[in-house]
């Protein structure tokens, strides 16, 4: 399990417990995180699970593929430089405290 | 005492009523009722990724294990209304329990259309629900040859995912061209091709007359030998509790944009809806009906004016549509078929309507702003692939 930190648009925060290879929107869902909608379900066509991830842990999470940074750049929050969506990011072990900002609607 | 809400049909639209209910501040009792014995799971992923590999069904479900208890909402699972007794305003399931209700919301959805076809035996796999798609998966594995009957959505969907896993696949499509009631000539003939160089045998403008043990015989005297038989040739509306109030749903139960039927009280939304002479099977229908199902039961008049979008994953074909294209006059392409990522844009006059794109998500994206904007895009400037489709979108106003 890892640990996985959503900072919601008031500024609280919610700490999530998440499972080896299920998806940051995933344990987002599971638990009930408002501000991921995840309208498609992780097919990655809607850009409704988009978070901004915490600068310090990009380079572990890594950039985003040309589809997704497509998505992103349509996203209705706008994209940030750390922007992913959340169905495109796989829970690991290293990813074990990760922090992650889920942006104004 | 208040009763609250009733929702019968526990999948994406049901689900959505209850949330935005709560969401809205509902105070009074939810209860939501799903015939099958899963919690709320969404459809999309059956005919795709859940088909293949090693997926937890958990990972489907719409939300989490605490979502029902920590918002006041009754699930009722595994049981089926049969009747709704709407002088004493309850929902009544065949082994006699009774849910009383001040409003009734169905989000009862679709059944798959069958396959009245000589010869078609139980063995033939439909995929509708999780039971559906866990059924069709070791069977799948172990097929050979699949021949799919329908070249539809669900069809392409699985044909592409059986392509990819190695089978010999044929599709049979009746119409002359592939998804001929929702994308334009230049889509149909994109998608035959595309799916023709992944080695699926795509036989248009025929149907299956009979089925003699393993082999099809088609009307135009072909026949095709398969050890799988899967059969997606669309759904039909779940009307009966409608019909039973009393309500004509030839098409589907008939709803204004604020879901409400012709009947005080009773809402429906998702799937099994008919607004106007339109009737859209998507995610994006039942949340946005079911958005505006919630505030029509608290009184609020809050109407679906959402612009329509789908999307369907073929492999990696990702098909998105915003908009409806019926009713066109023109329409222009941006991008490049043969690297398998352009646009379609469909006018009626001036004014842009709908826009399908294959594996172009920002375009699809900008489409639905710039179709939900009435924008003015002028197609002579909308074919420049490299012109980005949100230069049109206009600006807020501050």
């Amino acid at each position: 399990m890892s640990r996985i930190t959503y900072v919601l648009s008031d500024g609280s925060e919610r700490h999530v417990e998440a499972a080896t290879g299920m998806s940051v929107m995933d344990a987002a869902r599971r638990a009930d995180i408002p501000g991921i909608e995840a309208e498609c379900g992780g097919a990655c066509s809607c850009a409704t699970c988009h978070v901004i991830v915490d600068p310090a842990w990009i380079d572990r999470v890594g950039q985003p593929d040309d589809m997704e940074g497509d998505l992103l750049d349509g996203s209705a929050a706008g994209r940030s430089p750390t922007s992913r969506l959340s169905c495109q990011i796989q829970v690991t072990p290293e990813l074990d405290g990760l922090v992650v900002t889920v942006p104004p609607q | 005492m208040r009763h609250g809400t009733v929702i019968i049909g526990a999948a994406q639209a049901g689900v959505q009523i209850a949330a935005s209910l709560r969401d809205k501040g509902y105070d009074e009792p939810i209860t939501l009722i799903g015939a099958e014995s899963h919690p709320p799971y969404q459809r999309p992923p059956l005919s795709k990724t859940f088909l293949t590999g090693d997926p937890d069904p958990a990972s489907l479900h719409l939300r989490g294990p605490q979502f029902y208890a920590n918002n006041r909402i009754e699930l009722v699972t595994g049981t089926t209304v049969t009747t709704i007794d709407r002088a004493s305003r309850q929902a009544v399931t065949a082994n006699g329990r009774r849910f009383a209700f001040d409003d009734l919301a169905l989000t009862t959805g679709t059944t798959a259309r069958p396959l009245a076809i000589p010869g078609a035996g139980p063995d033939i796999a439909q995929l509708r629900s999780l039971d559906d798609a866990w059924a069709l998966r070791p069977r799948l594995a172990a097929a050979g040859h699949v021949a799919i009957i329908g070249g539809g959505f669900i069809g392409l969907e699985v044909a592409a995912v059986a392509a990819g896993l190695g089978k010999a696949v044929t599709v049979i499509e009746a119409q002359t061209r592939l998804l001929a009631r929702t994308v334009a000539p230049p889509v149909s003939a994109f998608l035959l091709a595309a799916h023709g160089r992944r080695g699926v045998d795509i036989r248009l403008g025929t149907t299956v007359e009979r089925i003699e043990g393993p082999t099809l015989v088609l009307a135009d005297g072909g026949r095709i030998a398969a050890d799988l038989i899967v059969a997606g040739i669309g759904a039909l509306p779940r009307t009966d509790l409608a019909a039973g109030l009393g309500l004509d749903c030839a098409a589907g139960i008939p709803v204004d944009d604020r879901a409400q039927t012709l009947l005080d009280g009773v809402l429906a939304a998702g799937d099994c809806t008919v607004h106007g002479a339109i009737r859209l099977e998507s995610v994006q229908n039942a949340i946005d009906q079911g958005k505006a199902a919630a505030a029509t039961i608290m009184g609020r008049d809050e109407p679906n004016r959402a612009v329509p979008w789908f999307w369907s994953d073929q492999g990696k074909l990702k098909l998105q549509v915003a908009g409806l294209s019926a009713g066109y006059d023109r329409c222009c392409m941006r991008g490049d078929p043969e690297e398998e990522a352009f646009s379609v844009l469909y006018y009626a006059g001036p004014r842009l309507i709908a826009v399908d794109s294959i594996n172009r998500p920002a375009d699809h994206l900008a489409a639905r702003r710039l179709i939900a904007a009435g924008a003015a895009v002028p197609p002579e400037e909308a074919v420049r692939a490299d012109v980005p489709l949100k230069t049109w979108i206009p600006a807020s106003p501050l």
